[in-house]
């Protein structure tokens, strides 16, 4: 089974314009705000006609504007999980659930472990115990095809990380083709096969998520990954290196070839901090005070001038990092990749 | 001073009538028979309303078309419009030679006056409004999201409609009911210029106030009494109805208890 769009909409600002096939699989679109990623989802459950488009589920057509097809939302099989799960307030757990098919109730209330929230109000649950009541009720219809919107950005952050594990063994289990939307690159890389990077309603690259990383196609899919950009002008350097004359005021060196204009991508697991400058293999230091200390889990990310290094929380702790310490951030050439400047 | 005001007609009402003599007034032909006629028609004048007004209030709630803002304009031109020029306006329009008088013949209706569906007309013209402007802002309030979810589980509009949006939109709907039952109730202006008040037909309690003053002041007490305390009833309705529906609302957005969890 594979689902097949061609979307061409105005937005008010751009034009979505995208044309993607998914199979067994969760394809996350990822983009920021306003990208029209919700517009996407829309479009598949007919809560959107497009001015153009074509949309079919394994060879079953939903949507053909140009032979005039429109199948009413209720027709197509489509479980739509919203960004704030829109539960019906009035009514049940069971009843929420049981709205699209009162087949399987009670076989999905004991599979998302809200069996003894059954006769709970949507008022009376919290945001995870939604989700999966929004989750069940979206399955209760036997979709052919799995729609999220943000499942993730309506719960605290302590949440997010139990469900994000959870949310993913589910989408493995049951192999249905899936597009979800986040604006949450590191969402996406957990959730889904393939990531695709929507910009201004242009899907910019589609893989899989560490290929992203790998060959990010342009500078905005690379700083979308995490990545540092920094701008510079390229020209030789010695010992057959690129020597790149930064915006931010010193010069980084680098393997790939290049002339001219360019972005300098590093990763912040890439860059390593210390208090006096290493006499190691990397030959690309910034020496600057620490602006932020950001802490995720056990890493810690150190804005350090104009680069994010990123290190566990343990080095953070052995060498006393704190706001405002001058240290040094380094990075090998080989670390340093160049993409066109954009 | 505003209070006693408000209050002090009211009040007067009471302190004119002796409770015994209330209730032998009110057993009177003339009361009896305008409290029959006042019933049955704005029992039916209700039934109509909500009918029609409640499809009508969902439509212009929940589409978006040109010309909306004119169409929400007119419904609400009967609030404003003087009875007077509501019961002129009827006659021009529904009476024996009025606009479509003749048209309504041929379907063997007769409108006009003495008759009770010109009542019925009155009722549902002046009162209709009450009802059709709280229901479209009731629909309004149900979140459009709600009725987009309700689709893509495979129910269809009218399953959405009867199923999520008339029970989310049911207290703003009650509450305009019961506004419209009671402006309905002390409908008199136009009602008088269409129907006539001819007693056991076309005269409610309103118009019997208005014929016993000239003729017996105390029984006119006595029906506004009697319509004092209805209204009341309904006013008191209303806002229990109102309060019921805010502390039900605004549990929604706010998880109420994190203890409750698996």
């Amino acid at each position: 089974m594979a689902l097949d769009l061609h979307i061409a909409h105005p937005l008010r600002a751009f034009a979505l314009d995208l044309e993607l096939s998914v199979g067994e699989e969760a394809l996350a679109l990822v983009g920021p705000s306003g990208a029209g990623k919700s517009s996407v989802l829309r479009v598949i459950a007919g809560l959107l006609r497009p001015e153009l488009g074509r949309v079919a589920l394994h060879g079953e057509t939903w949507l053909d504007t140009r032979a005039g097809v429109d199948v009413s939302p209720e027709r197509r099989r489509v479980g739509l999980v919203f960004q704030e799960y829109a539960l019906f307030p009035h009514l049940t757990v069971r009843g929420n659930v049981g709205f699209g098919g009162r087949g399987r109730v009670d076989e999905l209330l004991e599979r998302f472990r809200i069996s003894g929230l059954a006769e709970a109000r949507p008022a009376e649950l919290s945001g995870g115990e939604r989700q999966r009541v929004a989750l069940a009720r979206a399955l209760a219809r036997d979709p052919g095809v799995l729609l999220l919107d943000e499942p993730l950005s309506a719960l605290d952050a302590f949440t997010r990380a139990q469900v994000r594990t959870e949310l993913r063994e589910l989408l493995r289990s049951l192999a249905l083709p899936t597009v979800l939307v986040t604006h949450d690159f590191e969402d996406a890389a957990a959730l889904s096969d393939l990531v695709g990077v929507l910009v201004d309603g242009h899907v910019l690259q589609t893989a899989p998520p560490s290929e992203l990383v790998a060959s990010p196609a342009d500078a905005f899919v690379a700083s979308f990954t995490g990545a540092n950009l920094l701008r510079g002008i390229a020209s030789e350097g010695p010992a057959g290196l690129t020597a790149v004359a930064l915006d931010a005021g010193f010069t980084a060196y680098t393997v790939e070839e290049s002339r001219g204009p360019v972005s300098v991508v590093v990763y912040p697991w890439e860059v390593s901090v210390a208090r006096d400058a290493p006499d190691d293999s990397a030959v690309n230091h910034v020496r600057a005070p620490i602006a932020s200390l950001v802490q995720l889990g056990n890493r810690v990310r150190v804005r350090i001038g104009p680069i994010t290094a990123e290190v566990t929380a343990q080095s953070v702790e052995r060498l006393g990092l704190r706001e405002g310490d001058v240290v040094v951030a380094s990075f090998k050439a080989t670390g340093a990749r160049l993409l066109p400047a954009s | 001073m505003v209070l006693v005001f408000f209050l002090l007609p009211v009040a007067a009402i009471f302190a004119r009538v002796p409770i015994g003599s209330l209730l032998d007034q009110l057993s009177s032909d003339v009361v009896g028979d305008a409290l029959r006629v006042t019933l049955k028609t704005n029992a039916v004048a209700l039934v109509l309303i909500v009918l029609l007004g409640t499809p009508t209030a969902y439509l212009i709630a929940t589409r978006s078309f040109p010309g909306r803002v004119v169409v929400l304009t007119l419904l609400e031109l009967p609030l404003v419009l003087p009875p007077a020029v509501a019961g002129i306006g009827l006659l021009a329009a529904f009476g024996r030679l009025g606009l479509l008088g003749g048209t309504l013949q041929v379907f063997g209706l007769e409108v006009g006056l003495g008759t009770q569906a010109a009542v019925v007309l009155a009722i549902a013209f002046v009162a209709g409004p009450f009802y059709v402007r709280p229901a479209v802002a009731a629909f309004e309030a149900v979140d459009p999201t709600l009725l987009g979810a309700a689709r893509t589980l495979g129910a269809g509009p009218g399953r959405t409609f009867f199923r999520v949006a008339l029970p989310l939109a049911a207290g703003g709907l009650s509450a305009g009911a019961a506004l419209s039952f009671a402006r309905g109730l002390g409908e008199f202006g136009a009602t008088i210029m269409f129907a006539g008040s001819l007693q056991g037909v076309t005269q409610t309690l309103s118009l019997a106030i208005y014929q016993e003053f000239d003729l017996n002041f105390d029984s006119a007490l006595a029906i506004s009494a009697l319509l004092v305390l209805v209204s009341a009833a309904l006013l008191l309705s209303v806002k229990l109805v109102a309060g019921w529906r805010s502390t039900y609302t605004s549990l929604i957005p706010f998880a109420r208890s994190p203890s409750i969890s698996s």
